[in-house]
């Protein structure tokens, strides 16, 4: 299950785990005081996985999730994705890896308010330096498999909250990711949109993405296939449920 | 599955993008980018207007030049250094200009007037009165060469070189002094034991640039060599054909002169263009001064681009975490950056371009004498300065986004 004996994957030629962290640490200081917000994190998550990972705030959940985006470093231990280790790649290539390989989704949305949905869900394709005409025909598809199609040209502030996570999922899949990170997705929703979301995102799931959600609502955590518990910086339980 | 973490140095945003990203960006804080185009636009119409202004002085200058006339060739006996060459193995006294010299020169068909100057001090008498003053020996042509205006009378009589009869012009202030309210035409005036009637009294002048026509007496030369006991001449007054022609009327003066003088040119031929290449420098050295000091206003604005970039980065933090959660590198997000600030000077140098050039076009509508004009070389530095003092400015705040968290960023609300 935590596979600190599988650290030669890759090499060893057998099918590498999506995610594997080993002894993963991460401390910051808070005023004068270092907080382990990660205190020795093994975990392994296969391709296409569904796990939710749960804990009261400051348990170390976000920082789980910002280390395995390549938005933060562990201090010590070793992550490696798809098999490769990501403890040596410089700034340029982790923005590299997140932008090929890696969708994020966030409470608040994080769509950028002057651009209209279609625009927001280009924005990765834009920086991947796709040309402009193929980026906008990709964002109307995306937009449109999510039910978006009359909103394409809306800005975010003309759009409600389950429209604008919907148009932020489908910001977070246009590059075809392995792996989706959602952090407290349906946070700011009502439990009709919240309802809409998550089942958007399992509907990614069953097209083969591994989707990690970390929440602290169990009604939303207990949808996925395994749930991991995380408390003071560390795993406190991990189980697999069998899917309905 | 496999995880690709090449990167290809050509993918990236491409820089269209990145500017239309930018473009919006302003766009949607019009505040932010109206204050940086006014501050922008002040220093850009600032060193426009200024620089016209040193510019049509330069102008104005040439002008009055060209009114004292451009075309004038001065020949001096005695070939000085300035002329540049070695200097005589075996000294050779200089020779002297003579009536013949000049006659000579004057025949040349790139002289259209030629006029000799023979000119020292003297005591000049009528009645009681007597005072000391220059007196000129030259010829008729002299009035058309030196544009001396007649008050009464009229100036010496044209004819023949080596002839002249006694008599004399005299300028406005001699006028005054020796014969008050005497109206002098017809009267004999002495020179030093010497008398001369009295043809006629040039207008009153002022100081202007050269000589001084109101302290002076003219005479034909002749009389002046017979009054001073002389039989070289002080200088030649020549009078080219038109701008173009000063060249050649140089040229031709030193050859007549050399083949006079047994194959030594041994003069000094001063153009006007030399004087007046003087002002030139001086008043584009003005020009560029007033550039300068303009050019300070310009960086003050770069400064307020740099505190408007800032405020900017403040203000998009999550936007910058966002951006670089997407796949973007701290490298784009400062490119970004630096599109914005290089898109806002670009607008704030047009901006300035436009009240510059109309604040000359006012100006020169309400003071229609004064030749304001924008040297190109002021627009173009003006525009150069402001896209670089804003490019400058922006390269912190833009490396300051680049540099940001990405976890601190999004988190920032």
């Amino acid at each position: 299950m935590t596979a600190g004996d599988s650290g030669q994957g890759a090499a060893s030629g057998g099918r590498a785990p999506l995610i594997q962290l080993t002894g993963a640490e991460r401390t910051y200081m808070v005023g004068h005081s270092p907080v382990h917000a990660l205190a020795g994190i093994d975990l392994a998550v296969e391709a296409g996985e569904y796990l939710s990972i749960m804990g009261p705030s400051g348990s170390g959940k976000s920082t789980l999730l910002h280390v395995i985006g390549l938005l933060d470093r562990p201090d010590r231990g070793a992550y490696l994705l798809e098999g490769r280790d990501t403890g040596n790649l410089s700034e340029r290539e982790r923005a590299a890896v997140r932008l090929a390989r890696i969708g994020f989704v966030f409470q608040s949305f994080h769509l950028v308010p002057r651009l209209t949905a279609a625009e927001n869900v280009a924005l990765p394709l834009e920086l991947a330096g796709v040309a402009p005409e193929v980026s906008r025909a990709r964002a109307l598809v995306a937009l449109a498999s999510l039910g978006m199609e009359q909103r394409a040209d809306h800005r975010p502030d003309q759009l409600s909250g389950g429209q604008r996570q919907r148009t932020a999922i489908a910001r977070a899949t246009i590059m075809r990711p392995s792996l989706i990170l959602a952090d407290e997705p349906t946070g700011n929703l009502d439990r009709g949109s919240s309802l809409e979301v998550m089942e958007l995102l399992e509907g990614l799931n069953r097209d083969g993405i591994a989707v990690l959600v970390v929440t602290h609502d169990p009604v939303i955590g207990e949808r996925a296939h395994r749930l991991v518990r995380v408390e003071d910086g560390k795993i406190a339980a991990d189980s697999t449920r069998t899917p309905p | 599955m496999k995880l690709d973490m090449r990167v290809d140095p050509k993918s990236g945003m491409k820089p269209l993008i990145q500017l239309r990203f930018a473009a919006r960006a302003s766009a949607a804080a019009p505040l932010r980018a109206v204050l940086t185009l006014v501050a922008l636009g002040i220093g850009v119409a600032a060193v426009i207007v200024l620089t016209a202004l040193g510019e049509g002085a330069r102008r104005f200058v040439n002008a009055e030049f060209a009114s004292l006339g451009t075309n004038l060739v001065i020949v001096l006996p005695g070939a000085t250094e300035t002329t540049g060459g070695p200097p005589p193995l075996f000294g050779t006294a200089p020779r002297d200009l003579t009536l013949d010299d000049a006659a000579a020169v004057a025949r040349h068909p790139a002289v259209r007037r030629m006029a000799p100057v023979v000119a020292g001090a003297a005591t000049v008498s009528f009645g009681a009165r007597e005072r000391d003053t220059l007196v000129l020996g030259t010829t008729a042509e002299f009035q058309h060469v030196h544009h001396v205006t007649m008050g009464t009378g009229r100036f010496l009589p044209p004819g023949d070189l080596q002839r002249g009869d006694p008599v004399a012009v005299v300028g406005a202030k001699v006028r005054q002094e020796l014969f008050g309210n005497t109206n002098p035409v017809g009267q004999w005036l002495r020179i030093g034991d010497r008398r001369f009637r009295v043809i006629g009294v040039t207008s009153p002048t002022g100081r202007s640039l050269g000589d001084n026509m109101d302290e002076m007496v003219v005479v034909p030369v002749t009389q002046a060599q017979a009054l001073f006991g002389v039989s070289s001449l002080f200088r030649m007054l020549i009078e080219a054909r038109g701008r173009e022609g000063v060249p050649d009327a140089k040229a031709a003066a030193l050859s007549i002169i050399a083949a006079r003088h047994e194959g030594e040119a041994d003069v000094t031929v001063i153009t006007q263009d030399a004087v007046l290449a003087t002002f030139d420098r001086v008043f584009t050295a003005l020009t560029f001064t007033v550039a300068g000091i303009a050019t300070i206003s310009l960086l003050v604005a770069g400064i307020l681009v740099m505190n408007v970039m800032l405020v900017a980065v403040t203000q998009r933090t999550p936007e910058v975490g966002l951006l670089k959660a997407l796949g973007a590198t701290a490298r784009g997000v400062r490119s970004l950056f630096l599109w914005e600030a290089t898109l806002l000077s670009l607008m704030g140098a047009a901006c300035g371009l436009a009240v510059g050039y109309a604040s000359v076009a006012g100006i020169a509508s309400v003071w229609p004498t004064f030749p304001v004009a924008v040297p190109a070389w002021a627009a173009v530095a003006a525009v150069v300065v402001a896209v670089c003092a804003g490019l400058l400015f922006g390269v912190w705040p833009a490396s300051r986004a680049a540099r940001l968290d990405p976890v601190a960023s999004l988190e920032r609300r």
